[in-house]
């Protein structure tokens, strides 16, 4: 087990390099660029000559890769361009918001999926199961900035419900201790505030978790339908046990093998998803921080860091999810 | 009175915008109560579906059932289903064909042999691994301590027969039913769970109904035999009868196609021409006609009845055969 870990870090960081170089090199090779975006269209050739010697962008590309990654061995990703901070820090006041985020958008992708794909099994071919397969289709076809807008629209201008943006009420005193906002509110006894972020997230968690949700609906209820054959549910019924035995112990442990699978692979869902999510809702987060740093003139350093950490959530999210599929399934312990 | 008395089963399958089809076509048979039952045919005869239908473990939609199974004075298929649910397990146990297939692969061998203890027991789980070791031990498996906690895939397909087995026979049910036990095992294997069998229900006095293709297996472990073909019983006899005297055609024609190893040399190996295909609807005859060797004019007029022999069995047939065969 532990080889497997190791093995599967080493790979990780392996990964990490190649995606850093490749990062690097896409990067410097888009149109435009930090130098433009700094002094304008009409700047002279002399003083962007002076500002890209000063960023060290007159040099190779190889030779600047190197010098990041020699930084970057330090835990120093630089200064972000467009606002001179320390990209460290940029990104870790935007990093808590997106995977508060994210973290509530997943537990209503489960939390809702699987107890609806399980629903629309057991009711194959009737009209519950027909709902699932026609709402399904439809929350992997629809647009989540569209789906976004439209929900703020109804629930924030229509009817009230929700507040429209933000992460926090204004009037809302709130200490800064994790940057989850949720977890602040309790850490610190202050229930009002997260009673407040909780509202603030209730809409775009929602929107997020459309494409999640309908995924795991669907492959949720596959499984079923697929483990509900099985010689092991016949014999548990000739058991004669109750329903919530057979459910649990011999049709959902089978059944959810797979869903724990895409539950990983829906993560990279989730990371794409949350920057349109984020732009609808102006959640200042992870999402907000990407189109800031492109369309705000190619903040190379913060962009870097930015996707090397996507690639890096993405990595070991699937790599738990590997692990724990050890736990849930003793066949592949053994191996 | 009879332990289990099956009247006129019938189960009819039926999917939408298909032609209706009877599986199994007002059965009848009963079981005494430690009396060891066969139930035997070629697939498709109806033997399965209609343990399934006395198990009340058919599917709920696609199919319709009727007739009926009466055990200990309650007649099952009128019970509601969770007071089937009750029965299940504890009054009637059933193993099935593929031992691998039929346990659960991500639950440890000792919970699925406990959890039935607890459901009907009212065990707790300490005390229910307890007893499942000691039913392990009395199943033949060896070190059940460990195995308790082993996995379905780290044990040989005999075991988890075993293992199977001894879920069957946790709660001491009256009436066992095996549906095709030995099909998946190795010859050497089969022997060992048949002995298994017979000495556990002989010890319990439980009563068997046995599900199987396998002459073999009636020869040695039935009381008495229900020869199924095409979803009715053709003939019912004593075990020592039916191998001496078989009277339908069919039924001799499977004993006669048994390879026996004081045959002449070169002598070739019957059997029945045709296939389970080639039938007709009983509706319009004997289904065996077909394929049936002494087949006569009344064959193709009509179902022909089920009538009681001289010998105390029943036999469905217009032109029986005579002759003997020697007991295998």
């Amino acid at each position: 087990m532990l080889r497997v870990i190791v093995r599967r870090l080493l790979q990780l960081v392996v990964t990490l390099i190649a995606l850093s170089a490749l990062i690097f090199i896409w990067l410097r090779n888009l149109p435009g660029g930090p130098v433009e975006a700094l002094l304008g269209e009409r700047a002279t050739p002399a003083s962007r000559a002076l500002l890209i010697k000063a960023l060290g962008y007159d040099q190779p590309v190889l030779v600047q890769y190197a010098k990041f990654m020699q930084r970057v061995l330090t835990g120093d990703f630089g200064n972000s361009i467009r606002t001179g901070d320390p990209v460290t820090e940029v990104i870790g006041r935007a990093f808590p918001a997106t995977i508060e985020l994210a973290a509530v958008a997943m537990i209503i992708a489960v939390g809702l999926g699987v107890p609806l794909g399980y629903l629309a099994a057991r009711h194959r071919g009737r009209l519950l199961d027909n709902l699932s397969i026609a709402g399904t289709l439809l929350g992997i076809s629809i647009p989540i900035f569209f789906l976004g807008y439209l929900l703020k629209d109804v629930f924030t201008q229509n009817i009230h419900w929700f507040p429209p943006s933000g992460r926090i009420s204004t009037g809302v005193d709130n200490t800064d201790v994790t940057g989850f906002f949720v977890l602040d509110g309790l850490l610190t006894r202050e229930f009002d505030a997260t009673g407040d972020a909780l509202w603030h997230l209730i809409l775009p968690a929602f929107t997020l978790a459309t494409i999640p949700l309908a995924v795991i609906v669907r492959i949720t209820r596959a499984s079923v339908l697929d483990v509900l054959n099985e010689d092991y549910v016949r014999t548990a019924e000739a058991k004669g046990l109750r329903h919530k035995t057979i459910r649990g112990r011999h049709i959902l442990r089978n059944a959810l093998l797979p869903v724990v699978t895409t539950i990983g692979l829906q993560t990279g869902a989730l990371l794409s998803g949350a920057v349109l999510t984020e732009k609808v809702y102006n959640w200042g987060g992870l999402g907000t921080l990407i189109t800031d740093s492109i369309s705000g003139g190619r903040d190379y350093p913060v962009l870097q860091a930015l996707i090397l950490l996507a690639a890096l959530v993405f990595v070991v999210v699937n790599l738990l999810v590997d692990l724990s599929y050890a736990f849930i399934d003793p066949r592949v312990r053994v191996r | 009175m009879s332990l289990l008395d099956v009247r006129d089963l019938s189960v009819v399958f039926q999917r939408r915008g298909e032609r209706p089809f009877t599986a199994v076509d007002k059965v009848s048979f009963s079981v005494e109560p430690g009396q060891t039952v066969g139930l035997v045919g070629e697939s498709g005869c109806g033997k399965s579906v209609t343990s399934l239908a006395i198990m009340g473990l058919l599917p709920r939609r696609g199919n319709k059932v009727t007739g009926q199974v009466m055990f200990d004075g309650a007649d099952l298929l009128a019970l509601r289903p969770d007071d089937m649910r009750d029965r299940r397990g504890r009054d009637i146990g059933m193993i099935f064909q593929d031992p691998l297939s039929s346990l659960n692969p991500v639950v440890p061998i000792g919970t699925q042999v406990a959890e039935v203890l607890e459901r009907h027991r009212g065990m707790d789980r300490k005390a229910a691994l307890k007893e499942a070791r000691e039913l392990l031990d009395a199943v033949g498996i060896p070190d059940p301590n460990r195995r308790l906690k082993e996995y379905p895939h780290q044990i040989s397909g005999g075991m988890r027969q075993r293992a199977l087995i001894a879920i069957a026979l946790a709660c001491k049910p009256r009436l066992l039913i095996a549906d095709e036990p030995t099909t998946a095992l190795d010859v050497t294997i089969q022997a060992q769970i048949l002995t298994l069998l017979k000495q556990l229900v002989d010890e319990t006095g439980t009563a068997l109904i046995m599900i199987t293709h396998d002459l073999g297996v009636v020869a040695g472990l039935c009381d008495t035999v229900n020869v199924l073909y095409g979803g009715k019983v053709v003939e019912r006899a004593a075990r020592h009868e039916l191998f001496a005297r078989p009277r339908h055609p069919y039924t001799h024609g499977l004993l006669n196609s048994v390879p026996r190893l004081d045959s002449p040399r070169g002598e070739r190996l019957h059997a029945i021409r045709g296939s389970v295909a080639d039938n007709i609807p009983w509706a319009e005859g004997c289904a065996f006609a077909p394929r049936c060797d002494n087949v006569v004019d009344a064959c193709l007029e009509g179902t022909p009845p089920l009538e009681p022999t001289t010998t105390g069995g029943d036999l469905r047939c217009n032109n029986p055969v005579t002759e003997e065969v020697a007991v295998p």
